[in-house]
């Protein structure tokens, strides 16, 4: 079953040369529009009509999370205010989030892509679809909220939490499809076997799940303990949100909306791009994005793309799971965490920057963070308030500037592990 | 000035034997001790015959510690003896951070030793009150 077959299931040179005009019209429009673009292509030597085919992307320059930074909060954005629709953020490397805006085109296009996602996922007009991503400034919620509706399923807003009630109107309503954390998924399978719901009772056939990475065995326990078929789902907020790329029924990969985006792999060092196949870091050109289109966006995400034909028909290149990160971010519980992030309220409480290390790890489905610092003769005190009033500060302003739960444990002076001197920053137990 | 040195103890195996070990091999005599816990560290208070060379020595071992200014009285050790001296703490209105009382004693009465905010209006009240306090001269000698 297909969404849209004439797109999803198009002729690979088609579709390449689809890319070609789509990419054209981009570089012309964020050239005339975006001060940050002409500048970059002036500074390249490219001009937008240089750009002649979809082989021509390997000329544009790149964009980095730290443009977006840089040019906070609109500065990126091609489309006049008046345009913009809707606005979503995510944490950024610093105190100020990474912002987005869309058109009523984009958010229209975004629900396309949702709605070709949850046809992947067995999705129809007759489904009943929770939506247990968070809504907010997270793209989460409201994307997939979008597509459940543009399906025409009978969407159920649910949002994050409330882990009993989400099983009752699961059970009530008739939940066919689930959206939401696979942490999330594996934390309802096992409140509902403390509950004593029995799954082979719901309705619940499928689940669309994402925005954290996960493994094949957590694939294969979430289908178990719930008796569906467990679909991944790509994403991010700078590129549009939740459905840039979603597995098929096969699960061979996620297929990418090649009509919206263009995907390269990159060497993260050498910047020169790799030939399908090959493991690099994912850079993504939106070619059909009038709020804010981004040219080459690193996403420092590690994969690999697959052109070969999929058992389900669709032609449109799959992408291997994340495998990790070119750079040091973290997401835990969906949330994007940077070590500088934390470094930089223990250097604001300190004054000094002290020694620390992020620890995280995975208990009981749901992802645990914690930080070590290294008491320093500054820090230190004799009385045992102060000292707790210290730890209890550094965890209430990790939280404020993360937005999730953390721990917080004074450790002895160079008891953190040192390789070359430098103390080894982020310590990841899960196993992933 | 009677110095007690604090040590930040993580609650870890061995910390605190690696503390006093460091301390007893360069021949610094522990005189009173006391330590502070909570669920996620702890704070090693005592009173040593050389404060100065133990701070020394621990920071060379990466320890975190510092010096406090603490009083030392003698309590008379009989049923009520101590409830003397904090009452006349408390009628003055200073408050008692910690105390904690010394094993060895150079005579029969027992010594308390008493962390308060005003060291010298502390001091006053105590003297006032009858109260023998210790200088450093008495106590790192004992």
């Amino acid at each position: 079953m297909y969404w849209n077959k004439e797109l999803e299931c198009m002729d690979r040179e088609q579709i390449r040369a689809l890319q070609g005009k789509k990419l054209q019209a981009t570089v012309k429009k964020v050239y005339e529009n975006v001060p940050f673009y002409k500048k970059a292509f002036d500074e390249k030597g490219v001009r937008p009509e240089d750009i002649k085919s979809v082989d021509d992307v390997k000329y544009l320059p790149f964009t980095m999370k730290s443009d977006l930074r840089d040019h906070y909060p609109f500065g990126l954005f091609a489309a006049p205010q008046s345009e913009i629709v809707r606005i979503h953020a995510s944490s950024g490397t610093t105190g100020k989030p990474t912002v987005v805006g869309y058109t009523a085109r984009d958010i229209s296009n975004w629900a396309e892509c949702l709605a070709r996602t949850f046809t992947c996922a067995g999705g129809t007009k007759d489904s009943v679809i929770q939506v247990a991503y968070g809504y907010g400034l997270f793209t989460g919620g409201l994307g997939a909220h979008y597509g459940a509706e543009r399906l025409g399923a009978a969407t159920v807003p649910t949002s994050s939490g409330n882990t009993k009630r989400q099983i009752m109107l699961m059970q009530d309503f008739g939940t066919t499809i689930l959206a939401c954390t696979p942490s999330y998924a594996l934390y309802l399978a096992e409140t509902m076997e403390e509950m004593g719901v029995d799954h082979n009772l719901l309705k619940l056939k499928a689940g669309v799940f994402g925005a954290e990475p996960w493994t094949e065995a957590m694939r294969n326990e979430i289908e178990q303990r719930l008796g569906i078929l467990a679909i991944d789902i790509y994403g991010l907020s700078e590129i549009m949100g939740p459905g840039v790329a979603a597995d098929c029924e096969y699960k061979q990969g996620m297929h990418i909306a090649e009509d919206f985006f263009l995907a390269e792999i990159i060497d993260p060092v050498t910047l020169e791009p790799l030939p399908y196949g090959q493991k690099g870091e994912l850079v993504i050109t939106t070619i059909d994005k009038d709020g804010i289109p981004l040219i080459r966006y690193r996403t420092r995400d590690i994969t690999s793309l697959h052109p070969e034909p999929c058992g389900c028909g669709r032609t449109m290149v799959r992408m291997d799971k994340v495998l990790g990160r070119s750079d040091d971010m973290l997401i835990i519980r969906g949330v994007n965490v940077f070590p500088s992030q934390i470094e930089s309220v223990l250097v604001e409480i300190a004054e000094v920057s002290p020694h620390y290390q992020i620890v995280v790890d995975r208990v009981d489905n749901s992802d645990t963070l914690e930080v070590q610092v290294e008491v320093s003769a500054e820090m230190f005190s004799d009385e045992v308030k102060r000292l707790e009033a210290l730890r209890r500060k550094i965890k209430a302003e990790i939280h404020s500037v993360l937005n999730i739960g953390v721990e917080v444990t004074l450790v002895e002076p160079k008891t953190i592990a040192r390789s070359e001197g430098k103390a080894k920053r982020v310590i990841d137990n899960r196993k992933l | 000035m009677i110095k007690q040195i604090s040590v930040f103890v993580e609650n870890k195996k061995g910390r605190l034997a690696r503390i006093t070990e460091v301390l007893g091999q360069s021949g610094v005599d522990m005189i009173a001790l006391s330590i502070a816990d909570t669920t996620n560290f702890g704070i090693m208070r005592c009173i040593v015959s050389d404060p100065d060379k133990a701070i020394a020595l621990l920071k060379a071992h990466d320890f975190t510690a510092s010096t406090t200014e603490v009083i030392v009285a003698e309590v008379v050790d009989k049923p009520g003896g101590l409830s003397y001296v904090l009452e006349l703490l408390d009628k003055a209105e200073i408050s008692v951070e910690y105390l904690y009382s010394f094993v060895r004693t150079p005579n029969e009465n027992a010594l308390i030793l008493f962390r308060v905010e005003d060291i010298a209006a502390a001091t006053e009240v105590l003297k006032e009150g009858g109260v023998k306090l210790l200088d450093e001269k008495d106590v790192y000698g004992i």
